[in-house]
């Protein structure tokens, strides 16, 4: 294993769901920041946050687009936090089959946050005037570690038992041509 | 392409049932801009003076402000339009909250409603597709849980939703239109709404709102986030503290009510308590709030936390907005325990949290009085927060006295006879007032109660202090950063103003002035119910962050309408004069221009005459309130001049007596 540490920028956005006023002005300016050109329209059904909110249960949960998922998750767990009952994909960025989320309204191509890259911060954070959003930079010494080739192969075999040699080499040249 | 609007409004015919999406003619916005000038529009053209509030042909118009949808802060306002059922004039009521930008993303400005629905039902616009549901399920069902219950069954947590609820079903004169924490109260909207047969209007809406002119429209933008940060952090000193700050007003986040408390008078209307904020009141009062306060919370888009969401053990949850904290426990002479507990029920039977309160108090003080008897009050129970509950679920039913009652103060007082009338003694244009007897006449106020047409002081009030600052250093150091007047002289004219001497009211600021700061005051108004701005971050404030050097901008850069001062003010008074020409069309005279004969006790009659005839004319208007034929033609009105000689109110001579006038003399 290499002993080498490597430096690297991490941005955290802090979201205090306690401050939140439910307004939505984080939707507002990250749908109009991605308008192409640049501030053009506006539509918080393309923001890559979304603010989940339920009034009435007093629930305001601020949520950043991540990842595309192609399926949704088998089970589907609740949380009960102060006495207050959270559906599990309330705290999930995926963009994924089981709702509206994070796709775009008319080709349901899906979004994901970039921090709004060019910023100096994310513009949800800057028009977050009660600080429920809040961004952190802090640098974090990575290890760069490397997979050991024996870790490697039990992975392989488990696979290869499970679906046949076979098929394991078809789709690994598959892969490789497209690389 | 048009910017910030979208260029289409659904008509909906409650009685055939249909359904139309039509195209807006550009050419009116830049005449009238959106929201209340172009309803008002609409109103002129389609609704005839005859035509009554509780009629088919009525028509209830809601609309989002132009400028709704863009990414402008605090611009989030539907503006309700229709006649009312208690004034008879037009009745236009604002809410914030969530609905307006909805709207708009659907791909609406405007839902114009005509006709009268058989059954009850509720219009579901999701995008291109929009449909009369059946609402027969939710008759009876609170305004909150008429909206919760929709949004259930549509499976669309995302819909925001606008609802009446049992007092707009039965048609009280002061039902309000409920929409999660906001509500269009004043007027009796909701009435109209319940005549119609429309419960709810549930929307939801993923479409693009374009800017004319992207980065412009974000610059101005940024500036007014960046002005409000720096109002939340410097406070203005030496003023009450819900003017100290922005907000609409802050209500729900501060806590010192004694200003409200010792200043608004008890009851129905009557009794000042000078010395009622104890350091008890202010501990008790603290701790009830604490305890049902949940949450302080915004309209979209905002971050100044006007509303909050208020949950009294055993009760479900509501959010409750700006004064009505006070207006109940007030009229109730009771504590700030009870106002919560009562304005729970009160939001969910969609009333007016100002003219509800105050129809129980002079209902209550007519039976004191013995002009009302035991034989009204059947059952009623003996303690003055029980008589409260008994007396809204008698309203909202109209039930027994309750019928009588939901037509406020001043209908009900005509009913009742018997000396009733002076009891409804806090009325203009026979809308309840805010609980204000003060004592010497104030000028400015005295014209914005005679010719507010929005009939709420609140929604005319702003921008210029209400009172002279004690200290001349105090008044410099307030002026110097006050770069919102339309013109230095404003500066001067506070400057000078002072509590004592030759330059004290009522005589201070001089009739002229005067008329300046009310036509400034108002205009600020008339251009925010346009664009969908809150007057919390706008008209009723101080040193607002949005004012007359920066509107023409946001309207130029987002609208993409060639905008200037002069060319927005001349609009804002071209919506404003059709107001009144509506309301001219209905009857309104100088006869109905009067605050309430007690609101001050020193009056000075000559002065006031002198007031009003100077600001009639200020304002294009003659003798009798009327616009003239001039200054229609001037605002390019000339269809309201033609209209006011074929009905006989404008004549030839353009002299202030119209025929009609005379016989009405006659009759007196």
């Amino acid at each position: 294993m290499s002993e080498d540490k490597k430096k690297k920028i991490i941005k955290t956005i802090k979201i205090d769901v306690d401050k939140c006023n439910g307004c939505r002005a984080c939707e507002v300016i990250c749908s109009s920041f991605h308008a192409s050109p640049k501030y053009s329209s506006n539509n918080p059904a393309r923001s890559r946050i979304r603010v989940i909110r339920d009034p009435y249960r007093d629930l305001y949960v601020p949520v950043y687009a991540g990842e595309y998922t192609v399926a949704e998750c088998a089970g589907r767990d609740k949380y009960t936090i102060d006495g207050k009952e959270y559906d599990e994909c309330l705290f999930c960025r995926a963009s994924c089959p089981s709702r509206d989320a994070f796709k775009e309204p008319d080709s349901g191509l899906p979004l994901k946050c970039d921090m709004c890259e060019g910023e100096d911060e994310p513009l949800c954070v800057k028009w977050c005037m009660v600080d429920a959003l809040t961004v952190e930079e802090r640098e974090e010494d990575v290890d760069e570690e490397e997979v050991s080739p024996e870790e490697l192969e039990i992975g392989l075999e488990s696979l290869a038992d499970k679906y046949g040699i076979e098929k394991l080499r078809d789709i690994v040249a598959r892969m490789s041509e497209k690389d | 392409m048009r910017y910030a609007e979208t260029g289409f409004n659904l008509e909906i015919d409650l009685t055939r049932g249909s359904i139309d999406r039509v195209a807006t003619d550009p050419k009116d916005t830049e005449l009238y801009l959106g929201g209340l000038g172009t309803n008002a529009k609409i109103l002129w053209d389609r609704v005839p003076p005859e035509v009554e509030a509780f009629s088919p042909d009525n028509l209830l118009i809601f609309g989002a402000g132009l400028l709704c949808g863009t990414p402008a802060t605090g611009c989030n306002r539907t503006i309700a339009t229709t006649i009312s059922p208690q004034t008879k004039l037009m009745a236009f009521s604002m809410m914030g909250g969530f609905w307006a930008p909805e709207l708009k993303y659907a791909g609406y400005d405007k839902v114009i409603f005509r006709g009268q629905s058989p059954d009850l039902v509720y219009l579901w616009i999701n995008n291109d597709k929009v449909e009369i549901r059946d609402a027969s399920h939710l008759k009876g069902k609170g305004a909150i849980e008429t909206a919760e219950l929709i949004k259930k069954e549509l499976n669309e947590p995302k819909a925001q939703v606008a609802a009446i609820g049992m007092a707009g079903e039965n048609r009280v004169y002061y039902a309000s239109v409920e929409q999660g924490r906001s509500s269009a109260s004043r007027g009796g909207i909701g009435a109209v709404m319940g005549d119609k047969g429309l419960k709810a209007i549930a929307v939801r809406g993923t479409k693009d709102i374009n800017v004319a002119q992207p980065a412009e429209y974000m610059e101005l933008c940024t500036e007014v986030l960046e002005y409000i940060k720096f109002r939340e952090e410097n406070p203005i000193p030496g003023v009450i503290p819900i003017l100290s700050v922005l907000g609409s007003p802050q209500e729900m986040a501060i806590h010192d009510e004694k200003w409200h408390t010792e200043n608004f008078s008890w009851g129905n209307s009557r009794t000042r308590r000078k010395d009622f904020w104890t350091e008890d009141v202010a501990t008790e009062w603290l701790e009830t709030m604490n305890k049902a306060r949940t949450r302080l919370i915004s309209c979209y888009n905002c971050p100044l936390k006007c509303g909050a969401t208020i949950t009294v053990p055993g009760l479900p949850t509501y959010m409750m907005k700006c004064f009505t904290k006070l207006t109940w426990t007030m009229a109730a002479f009771s504590n700030l325990d009870f106002g919560l507990t009562i304005a729970q029920r009160a939001t969910e039977y969609g009333v007016d949290g100002y003219s509800a309160p105050q129809v129980m108090a002079f209902a209550l003080e007519l039976y004191e009085n013995g002009i009302l008897t035991d034989d009204d009050f059947p059952g009623m129970p003996s303690d003055n927060d029980g008589k409260f509950y008994w007396l809204l679920d008698r309203i909202v039913r109209r039930e027994g006295i309750g019928d009588v009652l939901a037509n406020g103060t001043h209908w009900a007082a005509k009913e009742i006879g018997n000396g009733a009338e002076k009891y409804a003694h806090n009325n203009i244009k026979k809308h309840e007032q805010l609980p204000l007897k003060l004592g010497m006449l104030n000028p400015i106020y005295f014209l914005m109660y005679c010719t507010g047409e929005k009939i709420n002081i609140t929604q005319i009030e702003g921008q210029f202090p209400q009172m002279p600052f004690p200290k001349r250093e105090h008044r410099e150091k307030f002026v110097k950063d006050w770069f919102q007047v339309p013109d230095e002289k404003f500066k001067q004219y506070f400057l000078d103003w002072e509590f004592r001497g030759e330059n004290s009211m009522p005589y201070y600021p001089t009739v002229e002035m005067t008329c300046e700061i009310v036509d400034w005051q108002e205009r600020m108004h008339y251009i925010d119910d346009a664009l969908g701005m809150c007057a919390g971050v706008s008209s009723f404030h101080l040193k607002p962050p949005y004012h007359i050097h920066n509107f023409p901008k946001f309207i130029s850069a987002g609208a993409g309408i060639a905008m200037d001062e002069a060319k927005l003010s001349q609009a804002a008074k071209r919506y404003r004069t059709l107001v009144r020409a509506i309301n001219i069309r209905r009857g309104l005279r100088r006869k109905d221009e009067k605050p309430p004969e007690d609101h001050w006790k020193k009056r000075v009659p000559e002065l006031e005459k002198e007031l009003l005839d100077t600001y009639y004319k200020f304002k294009g208007w003659n003798n009798e309130g009327i616009p003239t034929k001039e200054s229609l033609h001037e605002l390019g009105l000339d269809y309201v001049a033609e209209d006011f000689m074929q009905r006989g109110i404008l004549t030839d001579s353009e002299d202030a007596t119209s025929k009609e006038v005379l016989a009405e003399k006659e009759q007196n």
